[in-house]
């Protein structure tokens, strides 16, 4: 089984203030239960969690937090329509198998869905590549390629382009520069964001 | 103890009325004043009331006191627990032991057939005469995870949280058979004599093979070959024979003949037939729809506010976690509050009973949350 994806957590706390109080919220791959901790205790979240790995697992019940050992791209099938208000994917899309498909179960089961990842457009990783000849490590891309969870990296552009195909509106991105500075989108960010962030946070409204 | 009168019969699924009978438990703890902080503890295949206490009959010491206890997962200076005997039992419940009034002599095989919804409605009346409108939690393993998702099923509102361990939502075909070894060794034993034996000549061979048999699915290869493996039992060789060479052989042969002491032949047949007889999807659509109907698992939790906590092993070959997750995809099929956990174990189906760290963790951290939920005072 692949570690789970490694990543800076500077998002957490933005991605809990996209989140209503007291809303209803599904976390695909909660890890050790960190955000659903965050939601429960400063957003009086009810929240469920999905994760793969026993130990993440194991770590969230004992905090008391509600999570189900599960697969995303195998297990969110199971849930009925529009059974959360918010379903969030935190640095975990570039892991899937079929991220196409999670996505749009997470868009059948939620109202809204939250999704961040690391950009894979940023300046940094493109200059890596262009320079090196070798493929990107970044302190949020920090793994060698033969042995990356991460299958399945997209661009803020490349993400955008999937929003449209499935129908998904972008209600709002937001972008986390090398620096921590972070700037906020009404609708999808454009070239210069593409270039500059880190990771990015969009919400989007389902259909 | 507590006996339930002419006045309250128990309606049975098998269409008859078992009247008198009575039920016996043990509690541990306190209940508090608005009694909200009420734990049921549901017992195994052949297990009794005595959950964290000695057992007076065996000496031995209650068969979840790992679980249950002051400060421990199940903290009886917190929670008023509640274990009793099962219907059908012998050990102090009414089952095939006890008196049939129309006779004056022993039930035996007289007995009415009783299925788990049946102990489950029993284990209400008691709940009821304690005067306890809503559980706090309950929790039990293999076929007390039955009855934990019978009460989820039968009384949504009665039950706060949920905790059905190494279970299933119905009883496999395997696991049938293998019941069905169990019976038929008891039914070939000479002196069962048709369920009507006495007390001084039990069918105690059958009975014996028949706890030898489900032993073995109890546990895991690899837990028997750490334990046993192919040692001989104080010999240096084998005897080309057939006395128990092996460790394992005495081993079990020892599990058969000490089970025969605390526990009746008959009461083995009733509680293995209510075991195969469970299928909860089936069983709810049969009491809730028109008959011939076929109901699915998830429409027996529709409209759950339970919180549950299902937990499996790894190595449990007779409860596997397949098992488990389809009651967790059930649950998630109507956004139940449910967490799911499978405990990484070499230990077989036995470990929900045995020393478990992780177990332990999972329990813990759900059991405080719901308390949390629930609005119960810290210990």
């Amino acid at each position: 089984m692949p570690a789970p994806p490694r990543a800076t957590r500077a998002d957490l706390a933005r991605i809990a203030e996209l989140v209503s109080p007291g809303a209803r919220v599904l976390d695909v791959g909660c890890g050790d239960g960190h955000l659903l901790e965050i939601l429960r205790d400063e957003r009086s979240v009810d929240g469920r969690g999905v994760e793969l790995s026993q130990t993440g697992v194991n770590a969230c019940v004992a905090r008391g937090l509600s999570v189900v050992q599960g697969d995303a791209d195998t297990d969110l099938a199971d849930y009925p329509e529009s059974a959360f208000d918010f379903v969030i994917l935190s640095q975990t899309i570039q892991a899937t198998q079929n991220p196409r498909e999670v996505m749009s179960q997470m868009m059948r089961i939620g109202a809204r869905v939250i999704v961040s990842f690391p950009n894979f457009g940023h300046w940094k990783v493109r200059a890596h590549l262009a320079v090196n000849g070798t493929m990107p490590i970044t302190s949020t891309l920090d793994y060698q390629w033969w042995e990356t969870p991460n299958i399945h990296l997209c661009t803020l552009k490349d993400f955008v382009a999937l929003c449209d195909l499935l129908g998904a509106q972008v209600e709002r991105a937001i972008v986390l520069g090398s620096a921590g500075t972070a700037r906020t989108f009404k609708g999808p960010p454009g070239w210069w964001a593409n270039l500059t962030a880190e990771q990015a946070i969009f919400l989007l409204e389902c259909p | 103890m507590h006996r339930f009168g002419a006045e309250q019969p128990l309606a049975l699924d098998g269409g008859i009325n078992l009247t008198p009978f009575e039920i016996a438990y043990q509690t541990y703890g306190t209940l508090n004043a608005d009694k909200s902080n009420a734990v049921l503890i549901c017992h195994a295949l052949t297990g009794d009331q005595y959950a964290a206490d000695t057992n007076p009959n065996t000496g031995k010491p209650g068969w979840w006191q790992h679980m249950v206890g002051p400060g421990k997962p199940i903290d009886t200076d917190r929670f008023f627990v509640i274990c009793q005997n099962v219907i059908g039992g012998c050990l102090g419940t009414t089952g095939p032991t006890a008196t049939n009034p129309a006779t004056g002599e022993p039930y035996g095989l007289n007995f009415p057939v009783i299925t788990i919804g049946d102990m489950v409605r029993a284990q209400a009346m008691l709940v009821d005469a304690l005067g306890i409108d809503q559980l706090f939690c309950v929790a039990g393993g293999s076929m007390g995870g039955m009855q934990v998702l019978e009460w989820c099923a039968s009384y949504p509102q009665r039950v706060f949280s949920a905790m059905p361990i190494a279970t299933a939502a119905r009883h496999s075909a395997q696991n049938i058979a293998f019941h069905e070894v169990g019976r038929q060794a008891i039914m070939a034993d000479p002196v069962w004599n048709g369920g009507t034996y006495t007390a001084d000549a039990h069918p105690t061979k059958g009975l014996a093979v028949a706890r030898m048999a489900a032993h073995i699915t109890y546990l895991s290869e690899a837990a028997l070959h750490r334990k046993f493996g192919r040692n001989l039992q104080d010999r240096e060789n084998v005897t080309y024979g057939f006395e128990a060479d092996f460790q394992i052989e005495s081993y079990l042969r020892h599990q058969g003949f000490t089970f025969v002491d605390r526990f009746d032949a008959n009461a083995y047949l009733f509680i293995t037939r209510a075991m195969d007889y469970f299928d909860l999807a089936a069983d709810h659509a049969r009491r809730t729809k028109a008959a011939g109907t076929t109901g699915t698992l998830a429409d027996a939790f529709r409209g759950t506010d339970t919180r549950f906590c299902v937990a499996s092993f790894t190595s449990d070959w007779l409860y596997p976690t397949s098992e488990s997750r389809e009651i967790v995809r059930a649950l998630n099929a109507v956004a139940a509050n449910v967490s799911f956990v499978e405990i990484e174990s070499d230990k077989g189906h036995d470990a929900f009973l045995l020393d478990e760290p992780e177990l332990f963790a999972t329990i813990s951290g759900f059991i405080d949350a719901s308390a949390r939920a629930r609005g119960l005072q810290e210990a």
